[in-house]
């Protein structure tokens, strides 16, 4: 890397700016935890690094009319450490926190954690099964986009060059509306999803859902939404025959790869397990509500 | 390509330095200021051996760069100690002989101290759980963790007096 610059600006225009300026590849720095790696590995070649943390929101959570907002650098202790988010999207922060260890928690973020475009990155399905946008700077000014039009294939998002994410807005839950988070893998900590599970369910006071979002991860090229799963549960409380209908929607919507962690065959009927315990979670925690 | 000025407190004291943009933290650390403590083992914060924490939080040096550090409060394992008085932290691995080659020892005791600055009273399962992104293939880890909630009983024992 004979010719890497690195810059913090403390605007986001500055650093637009910075990202959109060079012919070469420029890469935003938040926690840092995937692009260092990837850059002492040889595997990214930037010719520019731009720490956005210094820009003011970019690391913290506040409180908006009904939603909650989140810098895109804010590393994963301080969402854990934020009891009215956690309250309210319990599933998120489950996910978030599963990402690598205590010291991986000091720095990783959620911006990163989805710009690295891993199907198995871990905060990206409770994001996407709440409904979360990201407000994305860029050349052109700001636009918003849902989560789930970020990542378009392992390690390749649709933003353009010179656009960087700058914050996240996620609605605050409805009444009954609740979520969980869980992820299969062959220990309890440090490693990678075999498969993850996002579930977002919205009840009526007789436990019966009426709104739903199911979102995979690590069973495709992409985080999947599934929409036949929702479909399933719609309209029923998570009894037998719903559950089976969820199950087998979940397994309909794998597309995964066999590597180390599992096979095709393992992903697929371990993608429907984890619908139904996420589903079981996220009903109980919003029937509590 | 021109090297970053930068400005931080290292254990409580200034420290100004250059570094080139690529340098992480942990190359900072040992190659420029001479703080060896800070171990570098996999590079890629699986291992935990470069363990400091900034402005509160554990991180794994290697994965900061050394350009980041401007402004912040970096203590690493030399900031552990004060003096010749060794935190009891130090003190219980030395007395549980939650050591054998040494290597993952400097981040054991950091993370450690972050532990117990942030939980008085730690069960075996949360000690296990915050201590699982520090690796060490001698110890088993089981002389570790006593060592630890030992520290952790004798620095409540001292809060209480």
């Amino acid at each position: 890397m004979p010719n890497l610059s690195f810059t913090a600006p403390t605007t986001v225009d500055e650093a637009v700016r910075m990202l959109a300026g060079g012919a070469g590849l420029a890469k935003p720095l938040s926690g840092g935890t995937d692009l260092l790696v990837q850059l002492r590995s040889g595997r990214m070649r930037p010719e520019a690094i731009v720490d956005i943390k210094r820009i003011p929101g970019l690391i913290g959570i506040r409180e908006e009319a009904g939603e909650f907002v989140i810098g895109a650098a804010t590393p994963g202790v301080m969402l854990s450490a934020h009891k009215a988010f956690e309250h309210a999207w319990p599933g998120i922060v489950e996910g978030a926190d599963l990402i690598g260890s205590q010291q991986i928690q000091g720095r990783a973020s959620l911006a990163g954690n989805l710009c690295n475009a891993s199907p198995a990155a871990d905060s990206v399905p409770a994001m996407i099964a709440a409904r979360a946008t990201c407000v994305i700077a860029g050349p052109n000014g700001r636009r918003t986009a849902p989560v789930e039009a970020i990542v378009i294939g392992p390690g390749r998002t649709s933003l353009e060059k010179g656009e960087f994410i700058v914050e996240f807005h996620v609605p605050k839950p409805k009444p009954h509306q609740s979520d969980a988070y869980l992820r299969f893998i062959p220990r309890t900590e440090m490693d990678i999803a075999v498969v993850g599970c996002g579930v977002n369910v919205t009840l009526d006071g007789n436990g019966v859902c009426t709104d739903a979002r199911v979102v995979l991860g690590a069973v495709a090229p992409t985080q999947v939404i599934v929409e036949d799963a929702a479909k399933a549960l719609i309209g029923h409380r998570l009894d037998e025959i719903t559950n089976a209908a969820l199950d087998a929607a979940a397994q309909r919507a794998c597309k995964p790869i066999t590597d180390k962690r599992g096979t095709i065959e393992y992903r697929t009927k371990v993608a429907g397990v984890l619908a139904r315990r996420a589903a079981k979670l996220a009903f109980e925690r919003a029937g509590a509500r | 390509m021109a090297k970053t000025h930068v400005s931080t407190i290292i254990n409580g004291e200034p420290v100004e330095f250059l570094c080139e943009p690529q340098q992480t933290l942990l190359d900072v650390l040992r190659d420029e200021l001479g703080l060896t403590g800070s171990k570098e083992g996999c590079s890629s914060g699986d291992c935990g051996a470069c363990t400091v924490i900034c402005d509160g939080n554990m991180v794994c040096s290697c994965l900061m760069l050394g350009a980041e550090a401007e402004g912040r409060s970096i203590t690493t394992v030399e900031g552990v100690a004060q003096g010749d008085h060794l935190h009891p932290v130090q003190q219980k691995f030395l007395e549980h002989a939650a050591l054998q080659c040494g290597f993952c020892t400097p981040g054991f005791i950091v993370a450690a101290k972050a532990l117990l600055d942030e939980n008085k009273n730690p069960t075996e399962e949360e000690t296990r759980y915050w201590l699982a992104g520090n690796l060490c293939r001698c110890t088993g880890y089981d002389k570790i963790v006593r060592a630890v909630l030992d520290a952790a009983a004798v620095m409540r024992a001292e809060a209480a007096e």
